[in-house]
């Protein structure tokens, strides 16, 4: 999304509303609508332009608590719904707010169209690993072996890489972040909002009732550093606590090398470029399972951005050179071209 | 040469032939050169289900069926006089229409051997020479040879010379007929404009079959048809869907709102998206969306934006779309859904026609969620029809289903096209502001007529939120409340029962207002009840038809008029769907006559059948 024309200042109090939250407490929801809100008044779009449209799911109530205009409204299809406003309305500011089950499972057709057309919006993906508020029933991104209400012998299902699929997709704009990093997150809301196409996001998000600690790895004091790389642009990939190792990229092949030891330095390292598709590739796949042996650390940030046409703007092209050549004539259609007279 | 000429007042011509011998385009191209002579017509493609069925064989034939008259027509006719046959299997498929004594043109080069195992001819028969034909009159000619004769001097393979064999025939009937061929030498102009080759090729073949008939002795009479008494006006020939594309881009230049389509290819109703999807000059956006779903739901965003949103299909992906009509429902936006019904259930028959959707348009939805029906009795009907569904839609703050058919929207008919000057004006009232001593916006506050405000985003003050979850009367905000829930339950049903003040009152399309029997009809029946029931009347029968175009609600003087008759019959192409309602919403005894065959009911069977309630 891009930034549209600037309005008077507001709070992030302006963009509340008078319903009551209704997630469960410890929800890792309200902080993604604390972060969502704190950075709305900065973007400067007027908070008449700003629509949310939402799919069902816990994460889909997001628009009643959000004091703009908003859609709640069925299961999977809010990036179909938010197509066709896009379409009619360039203008507007659109954002999709979505869950793992919503937005990959029921609606998972519509979300790599809506990437693949590059309208210009957010989709806003939460992704707690579960079915929260059909109660907790696994969803295509729990691991496997996952034991769930509706897998007690545990999950044989293979969990979709969400950002594997966006790119593949081709979203011109692939991005993580995570609930418990509110600076991270904002920063990669503003980043989602200046991208002037579709802009993918997926935040990961504790369900603390049905799948609690779910990336307690990647969010928790003990461990974030050493599991979590933070991309920043143009920056060596260099993670761990004393920031002493870094990733390599052999071949393509990425791998951990320590920068303590003396036998590598930061110049060794992979260079993050998130205009580099061929890069983006490999890091969405740096997707390991933080508890085997020798795996890679889990990205964090902007991982591409390319800049190609908006479907909204190509269609509004064509009709205004449609128009150019020859303005609709409704009498001359309606005539066709034989006509006879009876009189 | 001299010849006799004579006059008819009506005929039908049955133009079939494979699927790749261009029957469709013949029979197009007659049918508008009779219409600019200001006949009377009404026409049928039938098209067969597979784009390539394998050449030659049954299933392969396409046929075109074309009924003119200097009379008015109402229907494609039942029997045929003509029957035009490029091969066996053409001529075994359609003999069975054909009237006793009819004409048979037939192809010659279309009966050899493999032509004739094709069409499962036992081996060594062959229609044209054992005797069957007799009793019809059978024009013969090698059709492929002489227009292969009349292209020698052309440079082109044989397969693309071939491709010219049904200019030909049309050369032929134009000739038969004492037709003037300009109409379709204006049309290959266009066509092939660029590629003088084919252009030049076409139009010798055309003149070689007009020729043909003026030089062969044995053809001794032409025919003339003349022109219809009809209503004076400008005409033109108009196809269903097309007229159906028209409508909505008229009324959205009456109502000021930008048309928007979320559609999803299917037969037979894609014809309206490639129809719309050339006219972006209008400001229209065409959006090929990636299933019926998406189709749907892009044109409610649309709607909510503002928009005048539209969604077509036929029924698999009607059922695709109940979810979604059902949040249009709970959200009380605008949207139009067109059906254009083919035979089911599940894939069912793509390419035939059958009244099949009522009661999905009905009730094919999870729980209490009425929404108005609407329906298009003729091909030009729909231009009307649609233009009332889009009034209604953006006037009450309703999803509309308007029901075409594959019958309709295939079929062409002579249309009095209105000027733009003369259309009925669309009013729509957005909410551009609060109210004096409003706080905030109430998305649920209704007018008289219940319609809650259309308040699209961009407008400052007027943030709200609405969605599928039922809502707090007036606020809009979730509610779980029971009594809350009864109340909107109704108050949605209200609403739509209370568009029946704002339709005109339903009319009787013929006969008297009271008497023995009422035909009722709705959709692509029109023609065979009106055509049957006139014949009876003629004969002095107490017999009425009355066809509904709402269908939901029903216009408000209907019961009245159902109880002034001792029958109500109700034709349809379906297992019984309007009946079941009839029955229920009026409690009368009412009777079916229901044909499934994916083909309309004819008026020879149907007079028939009244004739058993008189
Ligand atoms: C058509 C349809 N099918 C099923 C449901 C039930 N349902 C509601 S939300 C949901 C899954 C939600 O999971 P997710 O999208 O991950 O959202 P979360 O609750 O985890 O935020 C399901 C299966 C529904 N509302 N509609
Ligand atoms: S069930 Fe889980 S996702 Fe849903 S509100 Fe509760 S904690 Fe949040
Ligand atoms: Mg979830």
């Amino acid at each position: 999304m891009s930034d549209t024309i600037t309005a008077p200042t507001l709070t992030a109090k302006d963009f509340s509303t008078d319903q009551e939250v209704r997630w469960c407490p410890g929800c890792g929801d309200y902080s993604i609508l604390a972060q969502v809100q704190k950075v709305m008044p900065g973007l400067g779009i007027p908070r008449e332009n700003i629509v949310i449209i939402s799919g069902i799911g816990c994460s889909s109530r997001f628009p009643y608590y959000m004091n703009t205009y908003g859609m709640h409204s069925i299961h999977g299809r809010a990036t179909a719904i938010a197509s066709g406003l896009k379409a009619s309305r360039p203008e507007l500011s659109v954002w999709i707010v979505t869950g793992d089950g919503d937005g990959l499972s029921i609606g998972g057709n519509h979300t790599i169209h809506l990437l693949r057309r590059n309208f210009d919006v957010n989709v806003l993906l939460f992704n707690n690993q579960i079915y929260g508020l059909t109660k907790g029933q696994y969803s295509p991104t729990s691991e496997e072996n996952k034991v769930t209400k509706s897998t007690p012998f545990g999950s044989i299902d293979h969990p979709f890489n969400p950002l594997a699929l966006a790119m593949g997709a081709d979203a011109s704009f692939v991005a993580r972040s995570m609930d418990r990093d509110p600076k991270h997150l904002q920063a990669m809301l503003i980043r989602a909002n200046q991208h002037k196409g579709a802009s993918f996001l997926e935040i990961y998000q504790n369900c603390n009732i049905f799948n609690d600690g779910a990336f307690e790895i990647f969010t928790e004091k003990g461990s974030k550093a050493q599991e979590t790389i933070f991309l920043e642009q143009g920056k060596p990939l260099v993670f761990g606590a004393g920031a002493d190792k870094g990733i390599r990229l052999d071949g393509f092949t990425p791998r951990i090398v320590d920068l303590a030891d003396g036998s590598f330095s930061k110049d060794d390292l992979w260079i993050h470029d998130e205009r580099d598709i061929y890069k983006a590739q490999i890091l969405v796949r740096m997707f390991d399972d933080p508890h085997t042996e020798g795996h890679l650390p889990r990205p964090f940030g902007v991982f591409f951005e390319n800049d190609r046409p908006c479907y909204e703007e190509m269609m509004l092209l064509q009709i205004e050179d449609a128009k150019a050549r020859k303005a609709g004539d409704l009498d001359a259609l309606l005539r066709g071209r034989e006509v006879w007279t009876i009189s | 040469m001299v010849r006799k000429q004579e006059t008819l007042h009506d005929v039908v011509i049955k133009f079939a032939g494979d699927s790749g011998d261009g029957m469709q385009l013949t029979g197009t191209q007659f049918t508008n050169n009779t219409a600019l002579l200001g006949i009377d017509l009404s026409t049928f493609p039938d098209f067969p289900a597979e784009i390539r069925a394998p050449q030659g064989t049954l299933p392969g034939v396409s046929g075109f069926q074309l009924h003119f008259s200097s009379e008015r027509v109402y229907t494609p006719g039942d029997a045929c006089d003509v029957l035009v046959a490029m091969n066996a299997a053409a001529l075994k498929t359609n003999l069975g229409a054909l009237k006793k004594g009819g004409k048979i043109i037939v192809n010659t080069d279309g009966f050899d051997a493999k032509n004739l195992r094709l069409a499962n001819y036992p081996e060594g028969e062959n229609p044209l020479e054992n005797g069957s034909l007799e009793g019809y009159d059978v024009l013969r000619m090698d059709v492929t040879k002489m227009t292969r004769e009349a292209l020698k001097e052309f440079t082109m393979g044989m397969k693309e010379k071939d491709r010219a064999k049904n200019m030909f025939v049309l050369g032929f009937l134009y000739w038969l007929y004492g037709r003037d061929m300009e109409s379709t030498i204006g049309f290959l102009k266009d066509k092939f404009g660029k590629k003088p080759d084919i252009f030049d090729s076409n139009l010798k073949v055309l003149q070689a079959g007009y020729n043909y008939g003026e030089t062969t002795e044995a053809f001794t009479t032409t025919y003339k048809v003349e022109k219809a008494r009809m209503q004076p006006g400008n005409y033109r020939s108009v196809m269903g869907n097309q007229a159906l594309a028209y409508g909505l881009i008229a009324a959205a230049q009456t109502s000021g709102l930008p048309l928007f389509l979320g559609t999803y290819p299917i037969t037979p109703a894609s014809d309206i998206l490639h129809e719309l999807s050339r006219h972006k000059n209008f400001g229209i956006r065409t959006f090929q969306a990636e299933d019926e779903i998406a189709a749907i739901t892009s044109a409610i965003g649309a709607a909510y934006g503002g928009s005048l949103g539209v969604t077509t299909t036929s029924g698999p992906g009607m059922a695709l779309k109940a979810e979604a009509m059902g949040l249009a429902v709970m959200l009380e936006i605008p949207l139009v859904i067109v059906d254009v019904q083919r035979g089911g259930p599940s894939t069912g028959l793509p390419t035939k026609t059958e009244q099949s959707d009522l009661l999905q348009a009905y009730y094919g939805r999870n729980g209490e969620c009425p929404m108005p029906v609407i329906s298009a009795s003729t091909p030009a009907d729909c231009f009307d029809a649609v233009y009332e569904a889009v009034r209604i839609s953006v006037q009450h703050m309703t999803p509309v289903i308007f029901l075409s058919d594959g019958y309709i929207a295939n079929g062409a008919e002579p249309w009095r096209f209105p000027q733009t000057a003369d259309l009925p004006p669309i009013h729509v009232k957005f909410k551009t502001e609060l109210g004096h001593g409003e706080e905030k916006l109430q998305p649920y506050l209704r007018d008289e007529k219940l319609v809650r405000p259309w308040a699209v985003p961009g407008t400052p003050g007027l943030e709200h939120r609405i969605g599928g979850l039922e809502k707090q009367n007036i606020t809009g905000n979730i509610s779980y409340d029971p009594d809350n829930h009864q109340l909107m339950v109704k108050i949605r049903q209200q609403k739509v029962d209370k568009i029946a003040e704002y339709v005109p009152e339903q009319k009787i399309d013929s006969g008297a207002d009271k008497g023995r029997v009422l035909v009722l009809g709705w959709g692509s029946t029109y023609g065979a009840i009106k055509s049957a029931v006139g014949e009876l009347q003629a004969a002095g029968h107490s017999v009425s038809h009355a066809h509904l175009r709402y269908l939901r609600p029903f216009p408000s003087n209907l019961g009245a008029i159902l109880s002034n008759f001792d029958t109500v019959l109700i034709p349809e192409i379906n297992n019984g769907q309007l009946i079941k309602i009839i029955r229920d919403v009026f409690l009368i005894d009412a009777k079916g006559y229901n044909k499934i065959m994916g083909v309309p009911i004819t008026k020879t069977e149907l007079v028939e059948e009244i004739r058993k309630h008189l």
